[in-house]
């Protein structure tokens, strides 16, 4: 039997303010151990929460940018249960009346476009941070607590079973970490934990509405290991179901070295987190004008902006898809743009020779000066100067921010042409290969690349080789 | 109507991570079976359409600007600690059972 | 007379006038502590030095012309769930018995900022679980007035305190009854405010939503200057309301006339003790004397409301009380694993009180029980709320016992959970509700006990019940402001 694989992804990601979600103490990663730490985020008897307005703020951005219907009134609820990196014994999150409802993000799997639905997002706060004696959780004989994270605003994305394989989980993750990005909300840092992303996974015969057991997989912590874990995942259910076992629903452990999924056992079957409303904060009512304000400062998001360079710059998919997964790098394209019309060279450049550059030197797309680098893109297209000499003329500019067009002055750099001055070097360069030029004469054409390399070599390549091949001809054969 | 409470006495004793003596849970159990039997009665109540209240002010929230403030000195932050180890508070082995509910949820 | 057998006020007066120091004042009543607490237990952690070095900076700061509070110098006891830096705070509990908070209560900041001396942290029942005092981890607190009997609770350290002179101010907590009960038991006013009006920040929590700080004091008076230093807005609390409140302490002009009052037919019941009923029928017919239109109001959810109250109550503080795991602070039994830890820590840290009400809320909250428990006591807080807005559309204040019967002999109850409950059952309702109540003596029956009336106002009308008691201290038989204190071998003092 052929099955389908059905996802559902569980997406957390920390929102980028300076303090934390209900106290003033700072949220800047890799600080010294409970350095950062107050009676509220410490869960210390008698502290009460207060709502920081920018976590709030943010949170209704990311859901706007990913089209989520925010609610007019939302509501905390206490999510309880007992584990040493929770302070308070409780998660302050949002069960019944979360943030936002619905939304969507739109992807692009092989070319063909998907839409993700989305079940909820809402706000919630960070635990703090167990870091375990030995060399793995299991089997550790202790753990230290740093509480440093502990409450840090926290945005819980839920989507629909929408997605069909691990690549698939992929590209949205992908994607949404653009959308964010964009909007601001998060920095997204996977390798820092500011995102992180849980799966639910279970299989279905094809075509069958209904939904068949799953298990959820965490523990996954990179896209990569989204992509393998998912993949491996569906692949244990499959060989099971095809043996004619059965799913158990339970949570597994993505195992990053081995490359499997390993169960975790659990002692009490589900887990009973008491939900009810947060007594210490009143329901939050949004006002319509709140939300209109923060949805007019939108900046435009990632999967109209792809369309918009297709459109607008005749972009291959795969630039498009380039210059918005990679934000600055199409915010340089398209600042270069505004004074330079051959948008595809423009586009080859960036993605070519510059990124290489970039590489190279180390510097940042956000240092590279867009008019210096159309500069250059002129000066090549006037035949001022020539191939060679523009790669040059660009790792200069990027290294240390030179004016191409300066340097070409000043080295004298520009591009030898016209017979009078490219005379006397065809004759030195016939009197110094005589061999050549008899080669040549003979009808060996090999010989004249020869010539003509020479040439090149000796006004370290500025002179026109089409012209030069002209001339040696005309000479030789006279 | 009365309920025999002692079945729940140790799923709600575990729910609360409570450890009770054989002899306590007993008495609880008593006495937990007679308050939830006064208790129940408010479901005489007809609360058919009845929104519950679950705070007594009808105010909109107090939000704070996002600006830090400093946090507590380390010694402060650790100065209760029962076990503490350098800069952490530290705790026994979390493996035994239950899953990490933390990482995430 | 004594400096220690003053009111607030007139202490305040004293001190204004400079006729006496802040620190002559607070030696007074340490003296007064050393003579009468080993027999009735009213503190758990002392503080005479401190109380003597706030005495003297802010008598230093009187004689530097500071413009000051009036309580400037006036010494108070602070129950111990309220967070005081530096200084232990224990809840009456196991789990907190060495635990120094790092930081104050927005209370406490205020009584420094007033400059009013720290006698000490009073006892009360663990976690303010209790109406008797009976709770406390550490010992019982004794009724002043019979010492074989209780003070009331779960602030019955603090009414003790101020009812025997070793304080002439304290501040208590109030969730279901904790300052009112214990005021009426000991003879004192006691006022738990409008919720939001006093901050909770550093109050440690019993059950949030319900929660509130307020005076326990001689007089209305007394307590309404009290209530000037710690009532008003708090950023720190985000149910804290926004207005800034009034002067408390003004219009004490003794006029009830055309006040429209409302006698709870619930609250003056055949099923009360009867010196009870008859103390309040007498308080109302002076209020009518005095231009007061009287009539009934019937509070029908009343019983409904205990119910829905011990289902609130304990859920709210089932979760307020799992951060007592062992791990950042307070008791740690130990064990090989977390779970372990976790369960051990808290079956031998916690009280018998305190985990039967864990037990109940958690079981409340449970999956399958939350909609027919918790939920519905929501709903029926709805129901009582109603009730409420109806009746304050007719009457200005409601009025009743404070408590079905005097104080209760020790031990009597503490095999009974449902009865001690019950004894609560006059100040359930308006906690549910959020309103302004107020307990002020009515009478001693013929045992020698006194016996309290409780006002309940609408929200944001504190002040109104202050000026009512004001005037009932006025023009009422007088009653003795303390009592005399048989000591068990023979004497009194
Ligand atoms: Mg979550
Ligand atoms: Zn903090």
């Amino acid at each position: 039997m052929a099955y389908e694989v059905v996802i559902g992804l569980e997406i957390h990601l920390e929102l980028q303010t300076c303090s934390k979600l209900f106290c003033g103490c700072g949220t800047a990663f890799g600080q010294e151990p409970n350095t950062n730490c107050c009676p509220v985020c410490l869960g210390l008897p008698g502290s009460l929460p207060v709502f920081n307005r920018r976590a709030i703020e943010l949170a209704v951005t990311a859901a706007l940018a990913l089209n989520g219907d925010i609610q007019e009134e939302s509501r905390f609820d206490r999510k309880n249960y007992f584990y040493p990196d929770l302070p308070k014994a409780y998660q302050i999150s949002q069960f019944e009346r979360p943030l936002s409802r619905g939304g969507c993000l739109q992807i692009e799997v092989d070319g063909n476009r998907r839409e993700i639905r989305l079940e909820r997002i809402h706000l919630e706060e960070e635990a703090g941070k167990l870091i375990h004696s030995g060399d793995s959780i299991m089997g550790s004989e202790y753990s230290l607590v740093d509480y440093n994270r502990a409450g840090i605003p926290l945005l819980e994305i839920v989507t629909a079973p929408d997605i069909a394989s691990g690549r698939e989980a992929r590209i949205f993750l992908e994607d949404l970490r653009s959308v964010l990005l964009y909007s601001g909300a998060s920095d997204c840092k996977m390798e820092e934990g500011s995102l992180r992303c849980d799966a639910n996974i279970s299989l279905r015969p094809a075509g069958s509405e209904n939904l068949g057991t799953k298990t959820e997989v965490k523990n996954m912590n990179s896209f990569r290991s989204v992509e393998m874990a998912l993949n491996y995942e569906a692949e244990r259910q499959e060989n099971i179901l095809a043996a004619g076992g059965k799913i158990t629903q339970e949570t597994c452990h993505w195992d990053e070295e081995k490359k499997i999924t390993v169960p975790l056992r659990s002692k009490e079957g589900s887990s009973d987190y008491r939900y009810f409303p947060e007594p210490d904060l009143l329901p939050l009512a949004l006002d319509s004008s709140f939300i209109k304000n923060i949805a007019a400062s939108l900046p435009e998001m990632p999967a109209a902006r792809r369309e918009r360079l297709k459109e607008q710059y005749g972009l291959s998919s795969k630039e498009a898809v380039l210059f918005t997964t990679n934000r600055q790098l199409g915010d340089f394209f398209e600042a270069a743009a505004q004074t330079y019309s051959s948008y595809k060279n423009l586009a080859g450049w960036v993605q070519g020779d510059l990124m290489y550059q970039l590489r190279e030197s180390g510097r940042s797309i956000e240092e590279i000066d867009p008019l210096r680098f159309v500069e250059l893109l002129k000066l090549l297209d006037k035949k001022d100067i020539n191939r060679p000499v523009a790669k040059e003329l660009l790792a200069e500019m990027v290294l240390n921010g030179t004016s191409p067009e300066k340097l070409v002055k000043e080295k004298s750099l520009g591009r030898i042409s016209g017979s009078d001055r490219l005379q006397p070097l065809i004759e030195q360069v016939i009197a110094e290969n005589p061999a050549a030029a008899e080669n040549y004469r003979r009808g060996k054409d090999k010989a004249l690349a020869y010539l003509v390399g020479r040439a090149m070599a000796l006004t370290a390549g500025r002179a026109d080789p089409g012209e030069l091949t002209k001339l040696f001809k005309e000479q030789i054969s006279r | 109507m009365s309920v025999d409470f002692s079945k729940e006495v140790d799923y709600v004793a575990a729910l609360a991570r409570l450890t009770l003596e054989p002899e306590e849970k007993k008495r609880m159990a008593g006495q937990l079976s007679d308050i939830l039997d006064t208790a129940r009665r408010i479901r005489e109540l007809d609360t058919e359409g009845v929104e519950p209240t679950s705070h007594v002010i009808n105010l909109q929230p107090v939000l704070r600007d996002d600006e830090t403030r400093p946090s507590l000195t380390l010694n402060r932050v650790l100065q209760n600690a029962p076990r503490r180890q350098r800069d952490f508070f530290r705790v026994p082995s979390i493996t035994a059972n239950r899953q990490p509910e933390g990482a995430g949820e | 007379m004594k400096l220690y057998e003053q009111t607030a006020a007139q202490l305040s007066r004293l001190l204004q006038k400079k006729e006496v120091s802040s620190v002559e004042v607070v030696q007074s009543f340490l003296d007064r502590i050393e003579m009468v607490e080993p027999y009735v237990k009213s503190f758990i952690t002392h503080t005479p030095a401190m109380a003597l070095d706030m005495a003297s900076s802010a008598d230093s700061r009187r004689l530097n012309g500071e413009e000051m509070n009036p309580l400037a110098g006036v010494p108070i006891a602070v129950k111990d769930n309220i967070s005081t830096a530096g200084l232990r705070t224990t809840c009456a509990s196991r789990v907190l018995e060495n635990y120094i908070p790092p930081y104050d209560a927005t209370v406490i900041r205020a009584l420094r900022e007033a400059g009013m001396p720290l006698l000490g942290k009073t006892n009360m029942d663990e976690f303010a679980m209790g109406s008797s005092t009976e709770n406390s981890a550490f010992y019982p607190t004794r009724n002043p007035w019979d010492l074989g009997r209780v003070p009331g609770g779960s602030s019955g350290g603090s009414a003790v305190a101020v009812s025997t002179g070793m304080a002439p101010l304290a501040l208590g907590s109030d969730t279901g009854g904790s300052i009112r009960q214990p005021a009426a038991l000991c003879g004192l006013t006691g006022l738990r405010p409008t919720y939001g009006r006093v901050s909770r920040y550093g109050l440690i929590a019993f059950a949030s939503s319900l929660d509130q700080i307020g005076p326990l004091a001689l007089t209305a008076e007394d307590s309404a200057l009290l209530m000037n230093v710690i009532a008003g807005h708090d950023p720190l609390d985000s149910t804290s309301l926004p207005e800034a409140g009034p002067d408390y302490a003004s219009g004490f002009d003794g006029n009830v006339k055309r006040l429209r009052i409302g006698v709870i037919r619930e609250n003056v019941s055949d099923h009360f003790d009867p010196e009870v009923t008859s103390a309040v029928l007498k308080a109302i017919a002076l209020l009518k004397e005095h231009g007061a239109i009287i009539d009934e109001v019937s509070l029908p959810l009343t019983d409904y409301g205990l119910s829905a109250y011990y289902l609130i109550a304990p859920s709210e503080a089932s979760s307020n009380l799992g951060r007592y795991d062992g791990v950042r602070y307070g008791f740690n039994a130990g064990g090989d694993n977390i779970e372990e830890m976790f369960s051990r820590t808290r079956g031998r840290g916690f009280g018998p009180e305190v985990k039967r009400r864990i037990m109940i809320g958690t079981y409340a909250l449970s999956a399958g029980y939350y909609d027919a428990y918790y939920l519905q006591a929501m709903k029926v807080r709805t129901l009582i709320r109603r009730d409420y807005e109806s009746a304050f559309r007719r009457f200005d204040i409601l009025i009743g016992a404070t408590t079905p019967a005097p104080a209760f002999k020790i031990g009597e109850k503490t095999s009974e959970p449902l009865q001690m409950y019950l004894s609560d059952i006059c100040n359930i309702t308006d906690s549910l509700a959020g309103l302004p109540s107020l307990s002020v003596p009515c009478g001693i029956n013929t045992d020698g006990l006194p016996l309290g009336m409780q006002l309940t106002a609408s929200p944001l009308n504190d002040s109104l019940l202050l000026k009512v008691a004001g005037f009932l201290e006025q023009k009422r038989d007088p009653l003795p402001l303390r009592p005399v204190v048989k000591l068990p071998e023979g004497g009194v003092i």
